[in-house]
């Protein structure tokens, strides 16, 4: 590592204190704040008095028992796993396809970053449209080559309104999974093929013997960000079907904003917001072990 | 090598294989597009615009205008405070042998995966305290933090590859610390600025939540609150919404045409969104 000339500690602190008070105002403070409201009745009436009582555990047994809660952690768990998986088989089939050296590759790998840099709720008001039942394009389609009879109702129906968000965020997803893997690709040594290819390796056999191992530390990190940005969306869900149909979309983030912005209730959408402190911060573990690699190289 | 017949064979049918990855993956793109510029297409839309018009932007830009410009104020609001707290800190932690300083880059690592919503729910009644429920300040403020680890950690990558020498120079020709690093080391990691500046823009200009669970009233209202509420509203105007989308991504398209490296660099040096 380099060094930037020695100084005294106390002046290098001084241009490091502002970010620190700043994140601690606006990630400590909330994190400190919504465990202590997990525990007080907070609701409209403290807007007016400004009290708002301690009232034990009441927030949290109000919000286990709730049926809502177990089915929004369901579909949390059910949305996550299924757009990781998504996003992460096809990216790493793309990053792969596009490893090989042809004509307009790097061009096309920059356009397909459009949906990820395309704002969550514009995409997801997209896709309504497209997954309309009646008038959705989709539906025309499958009717026009003859896959459905009657209009699949993508997001009207409980029973595939989940499925359907998981289909769209895997396809916002694919080109940060895409981009990430295709970086890791690129370290790999290009040696290590022509040398598997003497030893007789077949294409397949040299991606699972040499390619998954190589690139292990990067698929790790991919998929932990992926699970932090999963496990919390909420522009999605909200544009494309608002947690509906009949609930069936709801997850630990929509809960959330519902309980604290809809219902008012600070003090239960809090306990709702800590569960979800408590299960990314399982993953920020993982994560941390997945970069102390990067911190060993210095980077 | 030279291509060979077979060699150029395959490298066409992987282009054409390319092509059409994108045609299926950018459908939505193309599908926004194609009904924004078919007016009046309230139910039944061609596959193509045979007869292009613009009424669909003309009604977005009325309607949405205002929000557009909102969203512009605040992401640029969002860049400056940014960039003003991670260029400096990222400076102080670029440099070796401080104590405690890894513990900050770790702790800067650890915010990234603050949820959004809980952010959102403890400053909401803060903002209520402080008067910042529906002001241009707080959002600003708020949308700040979607960039600050990010920009940190990406600048402080950077700055730690800068050749200490040349500080060290003019620190011996007098200049005191703050000039040296606003003269030599801002300059100097000036793309790194653009990429952390850019990726801060877009996570701004894209953000929903804070727009949404910040604001209990129209005086603040960006692009993204005015689509959702305008689906909400309009839902028998897909033009006019789709024409909103397509506007509201154009930030997206201009910088994956002008800002291609830069965008590439941000992802490459551990972007997290």
């Amino acid at each position: 590592m380099t060094t930037l000339t020695r100084r005294p500690a106390l002046l290098r602190w001084l241009f490091i204190a502002p970010a620190l008070i700043y994140m601690a105002a606006f990630f400590g403070y909330p994190l400190v704040r919504n465990l202590l409201m997990s525990f007080q009745h907070y609701t409209p009436t403290t807007y007016f008095t400004g009290e708002a009582p301690f009232n034990g555990l009441d927030n949290w047994r109000a919000v286990l028992a709730d049926p809502l809660f177990t089915d929004a952690l369901w579909h949390t768990a059910l949305f996550t796993a299924g757009s990781l998986l998504g996003q992460f088989t096809i990216g790493l089939a793309l990053a792969v396809f596009f490893s090989r050296r042809f004509r307009l590759a790097g061009l096309v790998r920059a356009v397909l970053l459009l949906p990820w840099l395309v704002p969550m709720v514009v995409s997801a008001v997209v896709w309504r449209r497209i997954l309309d039942q009646e008038h959705g394009v989709l539906n025309t389609f499958l009717q026009a080559v003859g896959l459905t009879d009657g209009g699949v109702p993508w997001l009207s129906s409980p029973s595939v309104a989940l499925l359907s968000a998981v289909l769209v965020n895997i396809w916002i997803g694919i080109p940060f999974n895409m981009v990430i893997l295709y970086g890791g690709l690129q370290e790999i040594p290009r040696e290590l093929y022509e040398a598997a290819a003497l030893d007789g390796a077949r294409p397949w056999r040299a991606f699972r013997s040499l390619t998954l191992p190589m690139l292990r530390p990067v698929i790790t990190v991919v998929l932990v960000l992926g699970f932090m940005s999963t496990v919390k969306i909420l522009d999605l869900i909200l544009a494309l079907t608002a947690g509906g149909p009949a609930d069936a979309t709801q997850t630990l983030g929509t809960v959330t904003y519902q309980l604290s912005f809809l219902r008012l209730d600070f003090g239960q959408g809090a306990v709702v917001g800590t569960v979800l402190i408590l299960v990314s911060a399982v993953f920020a573990v993982l994560y941390l072990r997945a970069n102390r690699a990067d911190f060993g190289k210095g980077k | 090598m030279l291509p060979t017949p077979a060699r150029r064979l395959r490298g066409a049918w992987n282009t054409a294989a390319a092509l059409l990855i994108l045609a299926v993956l950018l459908f939505p793109v193309y599908w926004m597009l194609n009904t924004a510029l078919q007016p009046a297409s309230g139910i039944a839309v061609d596959w193509f615009p045979s007869d292009p018009g613009l009424t669909s932007f003309r009604l977005a830009l009325e309607s949405q205008g205002r929000s557009m410009l909102t969203s512009l104020a605040v992401a640029l609001g969002a860049v400056a405070v940014c960039l003003a707290l991670a260029a400096p800190a990222a400076y102080g932690l670029a440099q070796s042998a401080l104590r405690g300083g890894r513990s900050v880059v770790f702790t800067t690592l650890i915010t990234q995966m603050v949820p959004g919503i809980v952010i959102a729910n403890a400053l909401y009644s803060a903002y209520a305290e402080l008067g910042l429920v529906n002001s241009y300040l707080g959002l600003i403020l708020a949308d700040a933090s979607l960039g600050l680890p990010f920009s940190i950690v990406l600048l402080r990558a950077f700055m730690v590859s800068l050749p200490g020498e040349v500080i060290e120079a003019a620190l011996v020709d007098g200049a005191n610390r703050f000039t040296a690093f606003v003269r030599i080391v801002l300059p100097m990691s000036r793309n790194a600025l653009i990429t952390a500046g850019l990726f801060t823009f877009l996570f701004a200009w894209s953000d929903f939540m804070f727009a949404l669970t910040l604001n209990t009233t129209d005086d603040v209202k960006p692009v993204t609150l005015g689509i959702y509420q305008f689906v909400g509203a309009h839902v028998s105007d897909w033009g006019a919404v789709m024409a909103t989308a397509v506007l509201s991504a154009v930030p997206a398209a201009v910088l994956l045409v002008v800002a291609q490296k830069y965008i590439a660099a941000g992802i490459a040096g551990g972007s997290v969104k």
